[in-house]
C-alpha cells in the first residue's frame, strides 16, 4: 500500500515504514537507544530527503522513547535526578549543535561531516563496548574467578560540586554528567539521532552507573532533547513529516514494548555485546560508503547551502 | 487569373492558421492525495484545418509536459585522502522538476535544431545553466548529471515515437507522472511540425496540487510551524503512551 508523505513529497510503501519502525523500536526498547543512528540512514536509503529524515526521526524518537520510559518508570529504573542533570546539559548541547550544523551547512560539507561523525563515533564506541563486554563475559565464565571490581575511584570522583544520586547509588560531581549531556546534545543535533548510543556507554564507563538504570535514564533525557530538536526543525526548516512520523512510531511503540521485555530477560553483558555488534555493523556500512567509489558521483540538491 | 487570386486569398489567412490544434486532456488536474502513487495523463487532440491536407512533408506532432522550474545545486564527489567527498558544485539556474517530450517520430526527423533552440523543446534546451565557477572546467557534465539522475527517477522522459497520429489529424499520447511530483502548473505544449519547422503550437497547463489532508498538513507546517511542531509532538507522545498502556493491558 503506497502512501504519499505530505512534507517529504514522496510516495512510500506504508508497510515498509511500519516494519522499519517496529524493527528499530525493538532495538530501542532493548538497549535504551533511540534507534536514530539506525533509522536515519535507513530513511535516506528508502528515498526520504535527508533533511526530512533527520527532523522526522527526532519526532519519532520522542514517541518510541516515551513508551519505553513508561515501562522503566514502573520498574523504578529511571534516575530522575541524574536524568535532569543530563537534560540540562543536553538542551545546551542541542542549541550549540544547531549552531555548528548551520555553520557546516554554510561551508557546504555538512553531509561529509555528519557521515564522518557517524563512522568515528560508532566505530570507537562499538569497538570499546565489544572488547569490554567480551572481557566481562570471559571473566564471568572463569570458574572461581574473582568478581569484577566495578566501582573504582577515578578522576570523576575527585571533582567538586558533588551530588548524591540515590537511584544510581552514586556520589559524584555534577560536572561529568553535565559535560556528557552537552556532548550528547551537540551530537544529537548534528547527526539527527537521540544520542543514546553515545550516552549509554558514557553513563556506564565514565559515570559508573549501574546498567539497569542507564537505559531508563537515557530514554528520559532523550525524550526532552529530541522534543526540543523537533520543535527547532519544525519552526526553522519545516521538515517534520507527521504522516511519516506516525507510521514509524506505530511500528516503533509496539517494537519498543517487545524490546523492553527482551532486554529485561537478557544479561547485561549479552545486551552490551549485541549493541556493540549493531553499532559496528552500521559503522562499517557507512565507512564503506565513504571509501568505495559511489555509483553516481553527482548529487542534486536545493541551492542555498553553499 | 481568377483561380490564382482565389487560391491566394485562401492561402493568406491560411498561412497563419493553416493547421490548428484542438486539444483534450484526460484530466487537467492531478490531485495529490494520501494514496497518490503517480498518475497517467492522456493527452489527445485533433488538427483542425480549413483546407485539404497539404502535400509534401508529413505532419508531425511534438508534445512536451514541463513541471515548475527551480534552481538546482549539482555536486560532484571526488576522491580526497581515500574517501569520497563532494568537491565541485555547479548551480543550474533553472531545471524543470518534471519534463516529458513525446513525438511521432525520432526527434531529428521531427524538429530542426533551430526550432528546438527557439522553442526550448528537448530536455537539454529546457535546462539553463549560466556561469559555472572558474574552478569547474566541465560544467556541461553537471547539466548532463541532472538529466541522467532525473531520467533514472522517471522525472525526465524522452518518448520518441510515442505519439500516435491517425490520418495526419488525430493524435494521442499517454504520459506517466511518477509519485514524487513537485506541486505547480505543468505546462503542456503541443507543436505541429512539417519538415522540421513548427507550423502551429498550442499551450495549456495541468494543475498538480495536494488536496485534503495532504494540503492541510502541508499548509499548517508552513503557516503555523510552532503549532504544527507541538501537534506532531502531542500525536507522537499520545501514540507512545497509548501503545504502552495497551501493551500493559494485554499482558495483565
Amino acid at each position: 500500500m503506497q502512501i504519499y508523505l505530505p512534507i517529504a513529497e514522496v510516495s512510500v510503501n506504508a508497510f515498509l515504514l511500519l516494519g522499519l519502525g517496529g524493527m528499530v523500536g525493538i532495538l530501542s526498547g532493548m538497549f535504551g537507544v533511540g534507534g536514530g543512528f539506525l533509522m536515519t540512514p535507513l530513511l535516506f536509503f528508502i528515498g526520504i530527503p535527508p533533511a526530512v529524515a533527520v527532523a522526522t526521526e527526532a519526532n519519532q524518537i520522542v514517541a518510541s522513547s516515551f513508551s519505553g520510559v513508561l515501562a522503566h518508570f514502573r520498574r523504578k529504573t529511571v534516575d530522575l535526578k541524574m536524568g535532569t542533570v543530563l537534560l540540562v546539559g543536553g538542551l545546551v548541547g542541542a542549541a550549540l549543535g544547531v549552531v555548528v550544523f548551520n555553520y557546516l551547512k554554510s561551508i557546504g560539507q555538512v553531509d561529509l561531516l555528519v557521515r564522518l561523525c557517524y563512522v568515528v563515533f560508532l566505530g570507537v564506541v562499538g569497538a570499546l563496548m565489544f572488547v569490554e563486554s567480551l572481557n566481562a563475559i570471559r571473566k564471568s565464565r572463569k570458574p572461581g574467578g574473582a568478581p569484577v571490581a566495578r566501582r573504582q575511584r577515578t578522576w570523576v570522583h575527585v571533582l567538586p560540586f558533588k551530588m548524591r544520586f540515590r537511584t544510581s547509588g552514586l556520589y559524584i560531581s555534577v560536572i561529568p554528567p553535565l559535560v556528557v549531556g552537552v556532548l550528547v546534545g551537540i551530537l544529537a543535533a548534528i547527526m539527527g539521532v537521540g544520542g543514546g548510543f553515545i550516552m549509554v556507554p558514557a553513563m556506564i564507563y565514565i559515570l559508573g552507573m549501574p546498567t539497569k538504570v542507564v537505559v531508563g535514564t537515557s530514554l528520559f533525557q532523550i525524550i526532552f532533547v529530541t522534543a526540543f530538536t523537533t520543535m527547532l526543525h519544525a519552526t526553522t526548516n519545516y521538515t517534520v513529516d507527521i504522516v511519516l512520523a506516525v507510521l514509524l512510531l506505530v511500528g516503533g511503540v509496539v517494537g519498543a514494548q517487545i524490546g523492553t521485555v527482551i532486554g529485561v530477560r537478557m544479561k547485561a553483558e549479552q545486551l552490551r555485546i549485541l549493541l556493540a555488534l549493531m553499532v559496528l555493523a552500521v559503522c562499517g556500512k557507512l565507512a564503506l560508503d565513504l571509501l568505495l567509489q559511489p555509483g553516481e558521483l553527482y548529487s542534486l540538491g536545493a541551492p542555498g547551502g553553499h | 487569373m481568377r483561380a490564382f487570386l482565389l487560391a491566394l486569398l485562401m492561402l493568406l489567412p491560411g498561412l497563419a492558421m493553416a493547421e490548428e490544434v484542438v486539444l483534450g486532456l484526460s484530466s487537467d488536474q492531478v490531485a495529490i492525495t494520501t494514496s497518490f502513487d503517480g498518475s497517467e495523463i492522456l493527452i489527445f487532440g485533433a488538427v483542425k484545418r480549413e483546407r485539404p491536407i497539404p502535400a509534401g512533408e508529413p505532419l508531425e506532432v511534438v508534445i512536451t509536459v514541463a513541471g515548475p522550474s527551480r534552481p538546482v545545486m549539482v555536486r560532484r564527489k571526488d576522491r580526497w585522502f581515500g574517501i569520497w567527498v563532494n568537491t565541485d558544485a555547479v548551480e543550474v539556474d533553472r531545471a524543470p522538476s518534471f519534463y516529458a517530450v513525446a513525438t511521432t517520430a525520432p526527434m531529428n526527423e521531427v524538429l530542426s535544431n533551430t526550432e528546438d533552440l527557439r522553442h526550448r523543446i528537448t530536455i537539454d534546451r529546457a535546462i539553463r545553466s549560466v556561469g559555472a565557477p572558474d574552478s569547474v572546467k566541465d560544467s556541461a557534465s553537471f547539466t548532463a548529471a541532472i538529466i541522467r539522475i532525473r531520467r533514472d527517477n522517471g522525472l525526465y522522459q524522452m518518448l520518441e515515437g510515442q505519439v500516435a497520429l491517425d490520418q495526419q489529424t488525430l493524435f494521442r499520447t499517454a504520459i506517466r507522472m511518477p509519485a514524487n511530483l513537485t506541486e505547480g502548473d505543468y505546462i503542456t505544449r503541443i507543436y505541429l511540425t512539417r519538415g522540421g519547422q513548427v507550423v502551429s503550437s498550442y499551450q495549456t497547463s495541468i494543475d498538480v496540487r495536494k488536496v485534503g489532508l495532504e494540503r492541510w498538513l502541508f499548509g499548517m507546517s508552513r503557516e503555523q510551524p510552532m503549532l504544527y511542531g507541538l501537534m506532531s509532538l502531542a500525536i507522537a507522545i499520545a501514540a507512545g503512551w497509548g501503545a504502552s498502556a495497551a501493551f500493559r493491558l494485554l499482558r495483565n
